[in-house]
């Protein structure tokens, strides 16, 4: 991977050079949320390029999932905006945030446990299919025309991780790590602008870890989308993220580079206590 | 006056639906089950009852207590042969086999004690009260119902928050494996657990019999159904729910037979809880629990 | 290839369904033809074709959607009472018996999915328990309604009024629904061929649903649903789908139970009946069909077959029950009766990979 330069943008955010001229996929201004009270996550404000791979990390309990939780809708955001693609999201259905072009993992795996691998990414794959309950019920042509395309492009993305001759398994059953992977092509089978991964590597070794980092950035690559992720394993934000967010106790505490990042006072205070920091 | 008649009437009612649906709220609340034989359970306690007074002879507080004390036995020896096994199982089977359970118990019933109904002698006997010179007269069985539920409000609320059991009930509802971490013996609180809940039937039992003195086998089956709706209703897991939503809903079921239409006053009852649902999805006092993402 | 086999296990499995249904069918039918069938087996056909179709149509609701409903009998009867009306008053127009019950089912199944559809859209903002004592509510108000409901037909059509019979009828006219007597006087037009057609358009729609987008989505929402909201899936119009669909097929089940018999209340279709459909779906096996459709059977034949033991039968059957659940869902019982039917299969010989608790898998909790 070339390195690629950083542009601060009006947010006071950085995105990748080549991102610079497009609009941003996702832009969130001073959003935040309560709980009965308690601020979880306050003035957060982010800005991800269209092509750009970011990291969201923290402290344990610092509100990153929460942060994903408001970017997908599962919880509406007490107060600021997000902006995916340069459109309001504010309102809409995690549905339908996901028909505009996120897709996510969950940080405990929620696979469709009792369905096959196929069946996972063919529901992934619901909107590229178009027929009709009644055309599905009386078997239409159009039903085996959409069916035999939405199988070939599930295979397609199931080669991504090698996962072909896994089509007929049932989720639940596979390995853990493999049920990470299939939540991540699950996910892409959405064709979604910007992928939310939500601590992928979590449960890997070191050589798993390697190989995941290999594959985020060839996703990227082969279907030119953002991603952005949370995750604790330092050496694979370091080594795949083009920008980091730091979050502690719901407000952010630094942006920038993995190098600014890595230096950054704050950041080794938060992580390591006042003592470490010296 | 009327009025007043109407709503004594109905917390009476609502009394009995608030015992039951203790039974069916204290069980769910710690097995995360719905016992679909509790209603069951309250025909057997009255059967019991009807034999000890009538047959025997016994004194009505004599009957009672054999009932409480059949009761309590069916309670645990139902929990232990046919809903312990399943601890793990999924909630549906069960709940098949909480029916299954209840249609045992009512052919058994049946068997036993031949469909026939039983006129059942009333308890407190068939006193009135004359209140305001004679133009609220209340019957004894509606002051003896209402103060049976009123102590075994008060009874509970003190067991559950000040005894060493209530507060192991209360640890086993919340989470069961840590409780079990905590040296709670999960098995024998949920066994207690039934037990109470069945010794609560047979009072329900008794009450609702003297009230409406008709004993069939599947006599438990209608009041066991209203009293589950009333749980729901209060909040299923809620104790104080429970007693609310029994009680409310006795009060609607009569003022909508007086008011509304006899023949119409089951839906107009259930259409009320539905339309209280929606509201209040979890229940006038139930929790709402959100699943974390 | 791999579609290719995903595509076959699938067929494989309704094929089979399909297949011993017309076996069944062929089987009994040709002994009704002979006589060699006892007369209270040969009155039990249409009874077992509509609670199989019942059990089916729940299966979808509580099998595939994964939500608990204690209402069902209440869509079979909205379809019973709208369909057998329209079967009555069509009578001077249509001669066809045939005809009459074919628009009777369809009317059946017309009204319960628009009730079904007027019920879903509250019920389906709840979820599990809750969900189910509405789905109990509703068909308990159902049942009120239709035990105060006066229909009666005269030239100018159908009259309608609730509490007491306010239909004011010409002369000539004819009383059809009569409150809590219900209907009276019903041309039994319902025949086996009838029950059998309609099962196996039950399964044909149940099955294609399941196997499709549509159902692969109500499937999803099953197992997890708010990972189903995040890959796009509208959880509330899947949902309704699956419950309306469910409906309709029950309201078309009413109709075929009720025209087999000269009068039908109300109270045929309450609670009780409601339960006993849930008792076969549970039985047969969640999402499984075909198990559905032979619980029905087994349970429906169950109470005769037990005759002999006159007033026991009901008590065998309540036990016969408590058993089958105890021990398919008991962990130790379900490990012995598992390791005695892999000693059985060896003693035979038949070399056959054992079964993974997760093929077993309903996934619903």
């Amino acid at each position: 991977m070339s390195k690629v330069k950083l542009v601060p943008v009006p947010s006071g955010s950085v995105i990748p050079e080549r991102d610079i001229d497009k609009t941003p996929i996702l832009e969130t201004h001073h959003l935040g949320i309560d709980f009965g009270g308690l601020v979880a996550v306050d003035d957060f404000t982010l800005t991800i390029g269209r092509t750009e791979i970011a990291g969201l990390i923290g402290p344990n309990g610092a509100g990153k999932t929460t942060v994903f939780n408001m970017l997908t809708n599962v919880y509406q955001p007490t107060r600021g905006s997000i902006l995916l693609d340069g459109r309001e999201t504010r309102g809409l259905k995690t549905s339908q945030v996901c028909k505009l072009g996120i897709a996510r993992t969950f940080q405990n795996i929620r696979l469709f446990s009792n369905m096959t691998v196929m069946e996972n990414i063919l529901v992934g794959l619901h909107d590229e299919m178009s027929y009709s309950a009644l055309t599905g019920i009386l078997r239409l042509p159009a039903f085996y025309r959409s069916e035999r395309i939405a199988r070939e492009r599930a295979m397609e993305l199931l080669s991504i991780f090698s996962m072909e001759d896994t089509a007929d398994a049932q989720a639940g059953s596979l390995p853990y790590g493999a049920q990470r992977r299939l939540e991540i092509l699950r996910a892409l089978a959405t064709n979604p602008s910007l992928l939310l991964l939500d601590e992928p590597a979590a449960g890997m070794n070191p050589s798993e870890t390697e190989e995941l980092m290999e594959n985020i950035r060839r996703i990227r690559d082969m279907f030119q989308i953002a991603v952005l992720l949370i995750e604790h394993d330092m050496n694979l934000v370091m080594g795949i993220c083009e920008g980091i967010c730091v979050l502690n106790y719901g407000k952010v505490i630094a942006k920038g580079d993995p190098d600014q990042i890595k230096n950054d006072p704050v950041v080794i205070e938060a992580y390591l206590g006042k003592k470490g920091a010296k | 006056m009327t009025f007043l008649n109407y709503l004594l009437s109905g917390i009476s009612l609502g009394s009995i639906y608030a015992i039951i649906a203790l039974g069916y709220t204290m069980v769910y609340g710690i097995a995360k089950m719905l016992n679909f034989a509790h209603g069951d359970v309250i025909m057997v306690g009255s059967y019991i009852c009807f034999f000890a007074v009538s047959r025997f002879g016994l004194p009505p507080v004599v009957g009672v207590l054999a009932a409480m004390a059949v009761c309590t036995v069916l309670g645990i020896l139902v929990e232990r042969l046919a809903y312990k096994p399943l601890r793990a199982a999924p909630s549906l089977a069960v709940l098949i086999t909480a029916i299954g359970v209840s249609y045992f118990l009512q052919n058994g019933a049946q068997l036993l004690w031949t469909p026939n109904p039983k006129v059942f002698p009333s308890i407190v006997g068939n006193g009135r009260l004359a209140l305001f010179g004679g133009q609220l007269t209340v019957s004894h069985v509606t002051l003896v119902t209402i103060a049976s539920c009123v102590v075994i409000m008060i009874a509970l609320t003190l067991f559950t928050g000040h005894t060493k059991m209530g507060k192991a009930m209360r640890a086993c509802s919340e989470d069961k494996g840590a409780a079990q971490l905590m040296g709670i013996n999960v098995n024998s609180t949920i066994s207690v657990t039934f037990a109470i809940g069945s010794g609560l039937a047979a009072v329900a039992g008794v009450l609702l019999c003297s009230a409406y003195p008709n004993l069939v086998p599947t006599t438990g089956s209608m009041p066991g159904i209203k009293a589950f709706t009333a749980a729901v209703f209060g909040g299923i897991g809620s104790i104080p729910g429970a007693m609310l939503g029994g009680i409310l809903l006795g009060v609607i079921e009569i003022f909508a037979k007086a008011y509304i239409s006899t023949q119409l006053s089951d839906a107009v009852v259930f259409a009320v809880l539905i339309f209280v649902l929606l509201v209040k999805p979890a229940g006038l006092l139930g929790k709402k629990i959100s699943e974390k993402v | 290839m791999k579609k290719k086999i995903t595509l076959t296990k699938y067929t494989r499995s309704s094929f089979l369904t399909y297949g011993l249904v017309i076996a069944a069918y062929v089987i009994l039918q040709s002994m009704v033809l002979t006589g060699s069938i006892t007369s209270s087996l040969k009155g039990m056909l249409v009874p077992i074709c509509a609670y199989a179709v019942m059990a089916v149509s729940l299966n979808l609701t509580v099998g595939v959607l994964g939500e608990l409903s204690l209402g069902h009998a209440g869509f079979m009867s909205v379809g019973a009472f709208t369909g057998v009306i329209a079967a009555i008053a069509l009578e001077g127009i249509v001669p066809m018996g045939w005809l009459r019950l074919v628009i009777a089912m369809a009317v059946g199944a017309v009204f319960a999915a628009v009730a079904g559809f007027l019920i879903g859209i509250p019920v389906l903002r709840l979820k599990g328990d809750y969900l189910a004592i509405v789905t109990l509510a509703f068909g308990e108000i159902i049942k009120s309604v239709l035990n105060n409901l006066y229909v009666g037909v005269d030239g100018d059509g159908l009259h309608f009024s609730l509490l007491s019979d306010r239909t004011g009828l010409a002369a000539g006219g004819r009383m059809i629904v009569n409150g809590p007597m219900g209907i009276t006087g019903i041309t039994k037009l319902s025949t086996f061929t009838a029950g059998f057609v309609l099962l196996m358009l039950t399964l044909f729609i149940v099955f294609n649903l399941v196997n499709s987008r549509t159902g692969r989505a109500i499937k999803s929402i099953r197992d997890n649903r708010i990972a189903a909201e995040s890959v796009g899936i509208n959880v509330t119009k899947y949902r309704l789908t699956a419950f309306v669909t469910s409906a309709a097929m029950a309201g078309a089940a009413g109709p075929l139970f009720a025209m087999n018999y000269s009068n039908i209340i109300a109270n045929k279709f309450d609670f009780n009946t409601s339960i006993l459909v849930l008792v076969f779906v549970v039985l047969g096996g969640l999402g499984n069909m075909l198990g559905s459709i032979i619980a029905a059977t087994a349970l429906t034949i169950l109470p005769e077959a037990l005759r002999q033991f006159a007033d026991y039968r009901m008590l065998i059957y309540a036990i016969v029950l408590i058993l089958v659940m105890l021990i398919t869902n008991n962990p130790t019982l379900a490990a012995w009766t598992q390791s005695a039917r892999d000693k059985l299969r060896r003693a035979v010989g038949r070399k056959k990979p054992a079964r993974t608790p997760a093929e077993g898998g309903d996934g619903h909790e």
